[in-house]
């Protein structure tokens, strides 16, 4: 299955199985093809079953759709988890004190660790909120860590999602399905539990409510309704967090405290799990025109009587511009190595670097700076001589607005089809939560995978797929 | 809980129980509009129909001059009249996706699968014109299923709580005010015993209407004798036993909103206005009715129902700012 030029997840390139794949392989190699078919068949049973549980529906007037779901798990063994999970912890904690200082201080600018211009001019940085203090200074609550590998050893860090990370629910969907689906596989492993999320959900946002909110905060989720293409994950969640999920005109400030209208009157809110972005949070403070947000909401948040998760304006710090410095500020705040790489990044603002990736657009991937969801980048090795020379007269005209990076070598994993076994490219959004008590990751994630042969784009709006992640035991020898 | 998911839930009741209503007082004038005149057609069947759905005036309006082609179509499947059949399962579930978490598995499949079916119906009704007949009947006949499938699973999967209260008030609310309004479309044939009854002229005009409640069992069971107006008003408005009738609406309507109060450790408005309601319909007789006037007592009784839900929405769904922060912050869920 290893082709050799990609790094495979089971099988090394002597044809042999991994070590925590030995399972995996003998069940994929021993298991009949019609056996392979009907759980296929079953998975896809499930997951519209699932959907019409929580989604929409009918051909025509379907706002959302199912997303193509793989039924050869993602296997990472313990030892792997670890050092990724120590990684992630790191990271995650600079994210944080990065954002307090670059709205307190700014000693990281001061210091020369990064250019004031790319902070300052960045969209997604908000004025309002220096010299303010958020409760434990944690911004990021929810974040989702896009990690590649290329090989054995390490784990690439691809991007960072300190807005409002998506993901989670079929984080914990593809693990419902996958132990109905294949009771066989799980009895041979010990797999970690991934269905304590909303748990550990719950307890870092009320870690994080406001002093006066007394020992039993109130917590909501607000979501901009059900015709964005995140709802069916907000109301999953608000129902596994036992919350009431929430929309704007469900909100309302009054002497800068926020309350939720409800049947026996207004009640308080002390911490809002937002799913809208900055832009759309208050009317008053941001979009005129957003009627998806609470006015005065934003005066409440500044006067410390509520907490928001994540914090207004974590999305300077996600930024691509932004990412290409993280090793730099992970030394700095820490003053130990980075323990995930940052794929190695040309920023184009730089005169040298915008020469080099002129010079070598067909083998590089070009992103903008701002985008996301797999648009608007370019991928070389899979463009046309046209849309090459098209990205050239962007780049040249607005040289601060794009990065470049190698093509990389994903790493592929087996994937089932009717056709037979066929390894795939896959990357991992691994889920961390920040709270008074610190940083966690839950052990897994979402691992998508690029359904098409040798496609490199993972994105579920580019027709991107999901597996389950699997964090299992060591190997110990021999086959059960 | 919110008042939205209240407010939806309250809404998603009583547009699956106006679909139920609609589907029937179809039915009805079918059977009435093909009567020869000397049994009673009185060949504006599709007229009083309209008006009973409350849908005359934009008829008028948007389709012009009545003829049963085209009311079906209007009353049925017509995008532009916001109260026709397909809108009202179109709201309904719009109401229960936005509350897909306060609605148990069996609701929302329902509900859902019911939407899904009445696109087809739909796609194959895609034009006013000509009315398959025997494609309309199944689609009456659907809709009346669907209405009972949800009726069903609410009543046998929801937890006895709030969310369920408001959920039924919402369908008794509705139930009131249709029951009133096809009496009322029909009052002129509704006489007193008194009258002079003009023979059996109307006799099919009395099934029709005991026909659109799914009554005219239920009547030869309580009166045990052939239809006489009179008891056919009697039977909609004051028989306790009767699950349509406006006096079974509301005792269940006032026993929900005590249910409420009671949960929520006060009373307002609306249970005042419906215990007062109850009360006139506990201890007023037919002969009293048809003394005021049917027509009088039945429009009388719409605007009061009218003002109940007003009373409702003000006091839990539909929260003013200002106002009802007098007194009443709750410190904790």
């Amino acid at each position: 299955m290893a082709n050799g030029r990609f790094f495979d997840e089971m099988t090394k390139p002597d044809g042999l199985p991994r070590d925590v794949y030995q399972r995996v392989a003998h069940w994929l190699a021993s298991a009949p093809p019609e056996l392979l078919a009907s759980r296929r068949s079953q998975a896809e049973l499930m997951f519209r079953r699932i959907g019409i549980t929580f989604a929409v529906y009918g051909d025509k007037d379907s706002t959302e759709r199912l997303i193509p779901f793989d039924i050869v798990p993602r296997v990472l063994g313990r030892s792997e988890w670890t050092r990724l999970e120590a990684g992630l912890i790191q990271r995650v904690k600079v994210l944080n004190m990065f954002l307090a200082d670059l709205y307190g201080k700014g000693e990281v600018i001061k210091a020369g660790i990064i250019p004031e211009d790319i902070v300052l001019n960045n969209e997604h940085f908000r004025p309002e909120m220096r010299g303010v203090k958020v409760p434990h200074d944690v911004y990021v609550h929810i974040s989702g860590i896009d990690i590649v590998r290329v090989d054995d050893h390490d784990f690439y860090v691809l991007e960072d999602n300190a807005r409002t990370p998506s993901g989670v629910s079929y984080m914990l969907e593809n693990r419902e399905v996958m132990m109905r689906l294949v009771p066989e596989l799980f009895a041979q492993h010990r797999v970690a539990p991934v269905e304590n999320y909303p748990d550990a959900l719950l307890s870092s946002l009320r870690s994080v409510a406001p002093k006066q909110a007394g020992s039993d905060p109130v917590c909501v989720l607000l979501t901009p309704g059900i015709f964005n293409s995140a709802y069916y994950e907000h109301s999953f969640l608000a129902d596994k967090l036992g919350v009431e999920l929430v929309e704007g005109r469900d909100l309302l400030v009054k002497d800068n405290v926020v309350y939720m209208r409800t049947t026996q009157g207004p009640q308080r809110v002390d911490v809002i799990y937002r799913r809208i972005d900055d832009d759309f949070l208050d009317p008053l403070a941001f979009r005129p025109d957003s009627a998806l947000g609470v006015p005065g909401l934003m005066s409440a948040y500044l006067a410390g009587n509520v907490t928001l998760a994540n914090a207004v304006g974590t999305g300077v710090a996600d930024d691509k511009a932004v990412y290409t410095y993280m090793p730099e500020i992970i030394k700095f705040y820490l003053d130990e190595e980075p323990l995930l790489k940052n794929v190695p990044t040309w920023r184009c603002r730089e005169p040298d670097s915008l020469k080099y990736v002129l010079d070598h657009l067909p083998e590089l991937v070009v992103k903008e700076v701002n985008g996301s969801g797999g648009y608007g980048m370019l991928v070389g090795p899979h463009a046309t001589r046209e849309q090459i020379a098209e990205f050239a007269t962007k780049l040249k005209n607005d040289p601060d607005g794009f990065i470049a990076q190698p093509t990389l070598n994903l790493s592929t994993c087996p994937a089932s089809f009717e056709s037979g076994i066929g390894a795939r490219h896959v990357d991992l959004r691994p889920f961390v939560l920040s709270g008074a008590d610190g940083v966690r990751v839950i052990p897994g994630g979402l691992t998508r995978v690029a359904m098409k042969e040798g496609s490199l784009v993972v994105n579920s709006s580019q027709g991107g797929g999901t597996k389950d992640t699997w964090v299992i035991e060591d190997f110990q020898g021999g086959l059960v | 809980m919110l008042s939205r998911t209240a407010d939806n839930l309250y809404w998603l009741s009583r547009y699956m129980e106006r679909a139920d209503f609609l589907a029937r007082i179809i039915d009805a004038a079918q059977r009435l509009a093909t009567l020869p005149t000397a049994y009673g057609g009185t060949g504006s069947e599709w007229e009083s129909t309209l008006n009973a759905a409350g849908a005359l005036d934009g008829y008028r309006e948007q389709i012009g001059a009545v003829n049963e082609t085209s009311a079906i179509y209007y009353l049925a499947f017509d995008p532009q009249n916001s109260s026709s059949i397909c809108n009202c399962l179109e709201y309904a579930r719009t109401n229960a996706r936005a509350v897909r978490t306060a609605l148990t598995i069996e609701m929302w499949q329902s509900i859902n699968g019911a939407w899904l079916e009445m696109k087809r119906f739909q796609a194959a009704f895609g034009k006013p014109g000509t009315i398959d007949r025997l494609e309309l009947t199944r689609f009456l006949d659907f809709v009346r299923k669907a209405s009972l499938d949800f009726d069903g699973s609410a009543h046998r999967t929801m937890l006895r709580n709030d969310a369920h209260w408001f959920s039924r008030l919402g369908l008794y609310m509705e139930r009131a005010d249709t029951t009133a309004r096809i009496l009322d479309v029909k009052y002129n044939v509704l006489l007193p015993e008194t009258e002079q009854v003009g023979g059996s002229l109307d006799y099919f005009q009395w099934t029709a209407i005991l026909r659109a409640v799914s009554a005219l069992t239920a009547y030869n069971w309580v009166y045990k004798e052939t239809i006489k107006p009179w008891l056919v008003a009697d039977l909609l408005i004051l028989r306790p036993e009767m699950p349509r009738s406006l006096r079974s609406c509301y005792d269940d309507i006032a026993r929900l909103l005590d249910n409420i109060g009671r949960a929520y450790g006060g009373t307002g408005a609306s249970q005042n206005k419906a215990h007062e309601t109850l009360r006139q319909l506990e201890t007023i007789d037919i002969k009293q009715i048809f003394e005021t006037g049917l027509h009088e007592f039945l429009t009388e009784f719409i605007e009061s129902n009218d003002a109940l839900g007003a009373a409702i929405g003000a006091q839990y769904l539909i929260h003013v700012d200002e106002g009802l922060f007098q007194g009443q912050i709750q410190s904790q869920g």
